[in-house]
């Protein structure tokens, strides 16, 4: 699998509530605006699956929203990566002996980078996009 | 020929969700269109549930104030204060007047950039991100404020029961004051931008409409019952923390704009005016800022021995930035509390989606299910399984339960 030129460029993002209490959806909205202004790197959000080079997967994966999240996976096209936000997903954070979950989020579907926090700020989900970035490259160079 | 005519007209089914763009958070709408026009609305919330009132009931108060900050991450302080609210009131604790004034604060802030975070918010469903992008821009000054007087940005994890678990000092009042200044100065760039401009009131204006008898008759709250013209607000008619010393009047949508008319519009003028009625809050409890303790008991584990002793029941209500928010909860002299019920604002103003929606375009949809600013992980408290399958209640049956509840309630 060769990875096209423009992927070098440019990350386009889907952002994916798998039950999150807000808190990291408002930072992933605070960190695509002016404020901190990732789009100079061609870094935005997109409003479909199928659009998207990166996943943003945030909350802890309730039961009702597994399937979703898989099939939401599946409608990203290769090559993708997934990124964890936020230390519920990692985890389960707070809610880690809720009834109702099918997380941490890598139970569900592979995930390449994590952002811990909660939620994390948004200097840190730039870091985490950056780390995508750099293990693009790596895949990009092995092959 | 006379076959396609009856094809066209026949209602279809367009879903929506439960992942879409102009969603923000998981929810699914099913709506039966006619062409272009909604004849009828459905929805099915339940995804966010996390089961967090099941978690609480196993964990002592003071846990559970850091659980509360997660119900949402936009309404933090809202849950946190409602709950401690309920247990001081279990426990005869009475907060400190400086706490008072320090939550007060607090949440007057959090108002502030939840309200500008929904016009952003309400602007990139209208299609105007330049919009969106300026309103964020502007948020992130009070985020700052909120990060440099809790430490944290979301979740800010300040109050505890029987007071606040940090000062102010006088150097954060001058950056409050600081704060305060430049939003004064913004307020009516903000009017201009969005209540004077053709599009917006073209969008907005007789969309989405909400009688004041529906209104009342769904129980709308908050700035969506304010819209339709119900002069209610928590702040005004039950004071809470400092509210009982200052000035605070339910803000209605203002003559000049032509009165109360319970449209998109209204919603958004009811929220910028809210924001100016927040920095006066904030002013005036700057200026009659009272000195002394700001906890309680500062002794985590003597505090915890007191709420352990607690018997008894009570209900915080706080009037969250989406309408009143309320906390029920019950102690019975274990670690942890016997009951605990959450009803978020967004919970009562879901109803008020089916009559807003009849009859509008599609188009115009997310705007309007935007104007009540929805939070599902607020709402989604409980999820009804039978038979292995999730069940559809009707309105007459969730009458049903809601007379029972209040029955077992008043028993209790």
């Amino acid at each position: 699998m060769k990875l096209t030129k423009s992927f070098n460029r440019s990350l386009w993002v889907f952002h994916l509530n798998t039950g999150s209490c807000n808190g990291c959806e408002i930072e992933i909205v605070a960190t695509i605006t002016p404020h901190y202004d990732p789009e100079r790197f061609g870094i935005k959000l997109v409003g479909s699956p199928k659009h998207a080079d990166v996943l943003l997967v945030t909350g802890p994966v309730t039961k009702m929203m597994a399937p979703k999240v898989r099939r939401v996976y599946e409608q990203v096209p290769d090559p993708k990566l997934v990124m964890c936000i936020g230390s519920c997903g990692q985890s389960g954070g707070v809610f880690y002996d809720s009834y109702n979950l099918d997380g941490p989020i890598d139970q569900v579907i592979p995930v390449d980078v994590y952002v811990p926090g909660c939620p994390p700020r948004p200097e840190a989900i730039i870091y985490g996009v950056v780390k995508a970035w750099e293990k693009l490259e790596r895949l990009e160079a092995a092959q | 020929m006379n076959g396609d005519t009856t094809k066209k007209s026949t209602p279809y089914t367009v879903p929506i969700g439960p992942v879409h763009p102009a969603l923000k958070e998981p929810v699914m709408f099913n709506f039966l269109m006619e062409g272009e026009v909604v004849k009828s609305v459905d929805f099915a919330p339940g995804n966010v549930h996390r089961g967090i009132e099941w978690m609480g009931m196993r964990r002592n108060p003071v846990q559970i104030v850091h659980l509360t900050d997660r119900i949402c991450g936009i309404c933090g302080i809202v849950h946190s204060l409602s709950f401690a609210r309920a247990v001081e009131q279990i426990a005869e604790i009475e907060v400190p007047p400086r706490a008072d004034y320090i939550r007060t604060i607090l949440h007057e802030l959090e108002r502030m950039q939840s309200h500008l975070l929904w016009a952003g918010v309400a602007a990139h469903e209208l299609g105007f991100d330049s919009l969106l992008f300026l309103t964020w821009r502007v948020r992130e000054q009070s985020m700052d404020l909120i990060e440099n007087l809790t430490g944290n940005r979301v979740n800010y994890g300040i109050v505890q029961i029987g007071g606040v678990r940090r000062d102010i000092s006088n150097d954060q009042i001058l950056l409050i004051e600081q704060g305060l200044a430049y939003y004064r100065g913004l307020l009516d760039q903000m009017k201009t931008v969005f209540l004077d401009d053709s599009t917006i009131r073209m969008r907005c204006r007789g969309h989405g409409l909400l009688s004041y008898r529906d209104a009342q008759l769904l129980c709308a709250i908050g700035p969506t019952a304010r819209a339709s013209g119900l002069a209610m607000d928590v702040r005004h008619d039950y004071p809470y923390c400092a509210y009982g010393d200052l000035d605070v009047q339910p803000v209605l949508p203002p003559q000049e704009f032509g009165g109360p008319q319970g449209d998109v519009y209204d919603r958004i003028i009811v929220r910028l005016l809210e924001i100016a009625q927040s920095i006066d809050i904030i002013q005036q409890c700057l200026d009659s800022m009272p000195a002394g303790e700001v906890l309680w008991e500062k002794k985590l584990p003597k505090l915890l021995s007191i709420l352990k002793k607690a018997h008894g029941e009570a209900i915080g209500r706080v009037e969250a930035p989406r309408g009143e928010c309320m906390h029920y909860v019950r102690m019975d002299g274990n670690d942890a509390p016997a009951t605990w019920k959450v009803k978020a604002s967004t919970y009562s103003n879901l109803m008020s989606w089916i009559p807003m929606l009849k009859g509008e375009q599609l188009a115009d949809v997310p705007i309007i299910v935007a104007s009540i600013d929805p939070c599902m992980s607020c709402t989604d408290r409980v999820t009804i399984i039978r038979n292995g399958s999730a069940d559809d209640l009707t309105k007459e049956d969730l009458t049903q339960l809601s007379r029972e509840k209040t029955r077992r309630f008043s028993r209790c």
